[in-house]
């Protein structure tokens, strides 16, 4: 039986507290603007920026990234990712990138979204939000706006099932 | 030398024989043959010669008379890294034949009388069979010029042809027809419409085009089929129709014969009767021959033609390859099948198929090639009669066997064949009292 | 998630769940090269030799910018400069080559079945860039995706193919993925040129080009070779536009919405009319962008084929 860690509505209270972290530390959303990596941060991504649009009362672009082409692991993955759209509307050029994802883990993840991100444009700065911190950095990486963190061991999964994909809103911790 | 087959179940569709024989044999001819039944005579002899017979025992099983192979490439002289007239001979036997007529597209080209000598004495120094060349009909096979049909003849060729090339000058074929008359010999031709065939590599239809590879059509044959049975019956010339390969030739063949014109026969080939376009799918080059292979409506057809006595004969079209030539793409790779090794358990199918009974077989491999060669009256070829040559085949029909190309006597591995199934194999070749056996 | 095979050597086999992974992978490469920087270091390390026994241009271009795009190192290998006029073997260049580390050969060839042959004996994976007059699978997958990213799908598409059938591989590639993907092909040309026996594969054949056009969604022109003509396939060039030729007269013919398609290069006047090849429904140019995303994409999958 998998273990649920965050119900639906541990999901929204996480998403609103990002929200305001966000506002807070940028002091605003002026040029913000939200990437979304393939495929588990493209919702968070979404959802964040509905409830920034609710809070701020102006909407802030949102893009979706796809990293199979700048992962490190191609070579030794048993399966080659597969890769998906990468949909950037509008600059990012001096822009401040939020890269948001689901489960921060090793981190690797995150360096070639960010060498992705580099590839597009020059961004001022880049932030990272995820929904769950889990641990097990492989790389200097830290989340700015975390969720909610989780220790786990190596071996559990961490899955975020999400209404957007026809599931129960919820975050569950399984064994292998 | 005097050799005593025993318990021989014989076909010999030149002779009646009921029940097992015994076959005496003295000086590389036939001496005698009686019945077991009759036991005898045999007795008799054994108890003459004692010292110097070699008595075999055949335990029952099948023997016929050796196989007269009337289309065979021997690739010697010029391509002996294709194949030797040594070796070539020795795949013959192997596979039940212990005559063969080999073509003339060598290097030098059959087209003169001491090729012609230096194959005949090659073959007797280093044969394990007998060969009769076939000479060119044009010198150098060019289809331009006439070769010296008569001194050719007297050097040992029994029959005339430019095959692998058809002679596509009307013209030329019929005097080639008429002027070979004199000779009472039959001119075998090659039937391909070469403009038709326009550089073909396969049959032409939905596999040629989706292969991208071009086509020959069916009626590139017929055309030439058709063509030189109407000179046959303008000079009253003898035909021979090599490798027939289409259903269409088979119908303009049977009409023809239908019609009275007797002086033509046909031969076919093993691979037109079990595969067909489809054994080229994968670009397979052991599965390159010309005519090409064809569509299973032509199988059928072919073996209707074998049976109805529309085609006489079955001939090897022995083509051997080195394998660096037949390793490469399809449109580069020569055009040929190496079949001397298969022919017998492939064509022993069709008994089994009941397309033919032993006898019929028999007949279309051995007594009627070399009738229609002349080998039957003038050389004692073709039967197991009291004063024909000792060359007969003691069969294993008890085993089947996988057919491996790497077993080959002949240099040739060019089988599309290779894996098959096949129940019929020599398991004692006598060709000329000489007895041929293989562990 | 990956292909099938190691190689690319045609459609003819190629399952439509390979097909769709090809043309969905690529629209995520079409991303790629709407940037600035327009290459990516999914396949670094990776070589990618191209083996072209043919003369090309376009082709050997665009796969040459697809591996680079990729971040593999490229090196081009043309008859004129390779041992192949010292009389070595096709598969003995081809294993020299993979001897250096090649892990793509991309081979174009005048035979049919090369790509295949060799595909049999190499451990790289093979992409047959044209062989003979059998296949020329990226062009017709680049046709694929245009006509997928133009029309949305590919089902139900009516789509005509004019020209040459006979000895086009492109036309050949296409008739395979088209009717495996549920399009209801069209072939419209000469009788010496559109074998009939192609209707055994689900297509229809129309010699007359006004009927074959009637509602088509997609006109796929064929480049003529004008060598043919001398060969009594047509009699002259003028003839065959006359009969054969794309003009704006009869395209009105097809759907309003119809788009024109031409794989290259083109021979203006002979089978298009200058005013369609830069019309408006003209996708020419469209095609050569999507010609590197689909080979991007091939490249990248066949990478991550398991062996």
């Amino acid at each position: 039986m998998p273990k649920v860690l965050l119900d639906k509505k541990d999901i929204e209270r996480a998403i609103t507290r990002m929200s305001h972290e966000i506002i807070e530390k940028n002091k605003g959303v002026t040029s913000l603007f939200l990437i979304g990596i393939q495929r588990g941060g493209v919702h968070i991504a979404n959802r964040l920026a509905a409830r920034l649009r609710d809070i701020e009362g102006s909407s802030i672009p949102v893009g979706t990234l796809d990293i199979a082409l700048y992962r490190d692991d191609i070579n030794v993955r048993k399966e080659q990712p597969v890769v998906r759209r990468t949909q950037v509307p509008g600059e990012i050029s001096g822009q401040k990138v939020v890269l948001v994802d689901d489960v921060l883990f090793t981190g690797r993840s995150i360096r070639a979204a960010m060498d992705a991100v580099m590839d597009l444009g020059r961004p001022s700065a880049i932030q990272l939000a995820v929904l769950v911190d889990r641990g097990h950095r492989e790389l200097p990486v830290k989340a700015d706006f975390v969720g909610k963190n989780i220790p786990t061991s190596r071996d559990e999964t961490v899955t975020v099932q999400l209404a957007e994909d026809g599931s129960e809103d919820r975050v569950v911790l399984e064994w292998a | 030398m005097t050799i005593l087959i025993k318990n021989a179940e014989l076909t010999d569709p030149s002779q009646k024989m009921d029940g097992l024989c015994s076959i005496l044999i003295e000086d590389g001819k036939i001496k005698e043959i009686t019945s077991e039944r009759s036991a005898g005579k045999g007795q008799k002899t054994r108890e003459k010669q004692p010292q110097e017979l070699t008595v075999i025992d055949a335990e029952g099983r099948p023997v016929i008379p050796g196989l007269v192979d009337m289309h065979v490439h021997l690739r010697e002289p010029g391509f002996e890294y294709k194949e030797t007239i040594r070796t070539g001979t020795e795949a013959a036997v192997r596979g039940g034949i212990t005559t063969v007529c080999c073509m003339p597209n060598t290097r030098p080209v059959i087209d003169n009388a001491s090729i012609t000598s230096f194959i005949l004495s090659k073959a007797a120094q280093e044969g394990s069979c007998s060969v009769y060349p076939i000479g060119a009909i044009t010198k150098g096979q060019k289809g331009e010029e006439l070769a010296e049909l008569s001194i050719l003849h007297e050097a040992g060729c029994i029959a005339f042809s430019d095959d692998g090339r058809p002679v596509m000058d009307s013209l030329l074929m019929r005097r080639a027809l008429e002027y070979s008359k004199i000779l009472e010999v039959p001119l075998i031709s090659h039937c391909e419409d070469l403009a038709l065939a326009a550089g073909g590599v396969m049959n032409e239809g939905l596999t040629s085009v989706m292969l991208g590879l071009r086509g020959i059509p069916p009626q590139a044959e017929e055309i030439i089929v058709a063509r030189d049975i109407a000179l046959a019956e303008l000079t009253g010339a003898r035909l021979h129709i090599a490798h027939v390969s289409t259903a269409g030739s088979v119908g303009i063949i049977r009409a023809a014969k239908k019609r009275g014109i007797t002086d033509i026969t046909a031969e076919t080939c093993p691979h037109y009767f079990h595969i067909t376009e489809e054994a080229a799918r994968d670009y397979n080059t052991f599965a390159k021959v010309n005519p090409p292979l064809r569509t299973r409506k032509d199988i059928e057809a072919i073996r209707e033609g074998l049976q109805d006595g529309t085609i006489d004969v079955i001939a090897t079209d022995h083509a051997p390859h080195h394998l660096d030539e037949k390793s490469g793409d399809f449109d580069s790779a020569p055009s040929g099948i190496s079949g001397l090794e298969t022919s017998l358990g492939l064509s022993m199918k069709l008994v089994d198929d009941g397309v033919l009974d032993m006898a019929g077989l028999v007949g279309k491999m051995a007594l009627t090639p070399a009738r229609i060669l002349g080998l039957f009256s003038k050389n004692k070829k073709g039967s197991l009669k009291p004063g024909f040559d000792a060359d007969l085949v003691i069969l294993d029909t008890a085993s089947e066997y996988t057919v491996d190309p790497a077993l080959f006597r002949s240099k040739g591995v060019n089988t599309p064949f290779e894996g098959w199934k096949l129940r019929a194999r020599a398991a004692i070749t006598l060709s000329n009292g000489r007895i041929h056996t293989w562990t | 998630m990956g292909l099938s095979s190691k190689d690319l050597t045609g459609l003819k086999d190629l399952s439509p769940e390979d097909i769709g992974l090809i043309l969905e992978t690529a629209a995520g490469f079409k991303d790629v090269l709407g940037r600035d920087i327009k290459k990516v270091p999914a396949l670094r390390g990776k070589t990618t030799v191209t083996l072209f026994y043919e003369p090309s241009t376009r082709t050997r271009t665009s796969f040459e910018l697809a591996a680079k795009r990729l971040s593999t190192d490229v090196i081009n290998i043309s008859v004129s400069t390779s041992s192949v006029v010292k009389g070595e073997t096709l598969i003995d260049t081809a294993r020299n080559v993979e001897a250096l580390g090649a892990d793509f050969i991309i081979v174009r060839h005048s035979s049919s079945g090369i790509a295949q042959f060799l595909a049999k004996k190499l451990k790289a994976s093979v992409i047959n860039a044209g062989d003979g007059t059998n296949e020329h699978p990226t062009q017709a997958l680049l046709d694929l995706f245009t006509i997928q990213e133009k029309k949305g799908r590919l089902n139900g598409l009516k789509v005509a193919i004019v020209g040459d059938i006979l000895h086009s591989r492109v036309a050949k590639s296409n008739i395979y993925g088209l009717t495996r993907l549920g399009a209801e092909v069209r072939l419209i040309g000469p009788p010496t040129l559109v074998p009939g026996c192609l209707k055994d594969l689900g297509v229809r054949i129309f010699y007359d080009m006004d009927k074959g056009l009637q509602g088509a969604d997609i006109v796929m022109m064929l480049r003529i070779q004008t060598e043919r003509q001398g060969k009594g396939f047509f009699p002259s060039a003028e003839e065959y536009f006359r009969n054969w030729g794309l003009t704006t007269a009869r395209l009105a013919a097809a759907d309003p919405d119809a788009l024109v398609m031409h794989p290259g290069p083109m021979n203006r006047g002979v089978e298009i009319a200058s005013d369609v090849a830069d019309g408006g429904r003209s996708v020419i140019l469209e095609q050569v962008t999507n010609g590197l995303a689909v080979r991007m994409a091939v490249l990248y999958l066949l990478s991550g084929t398991k062996q």
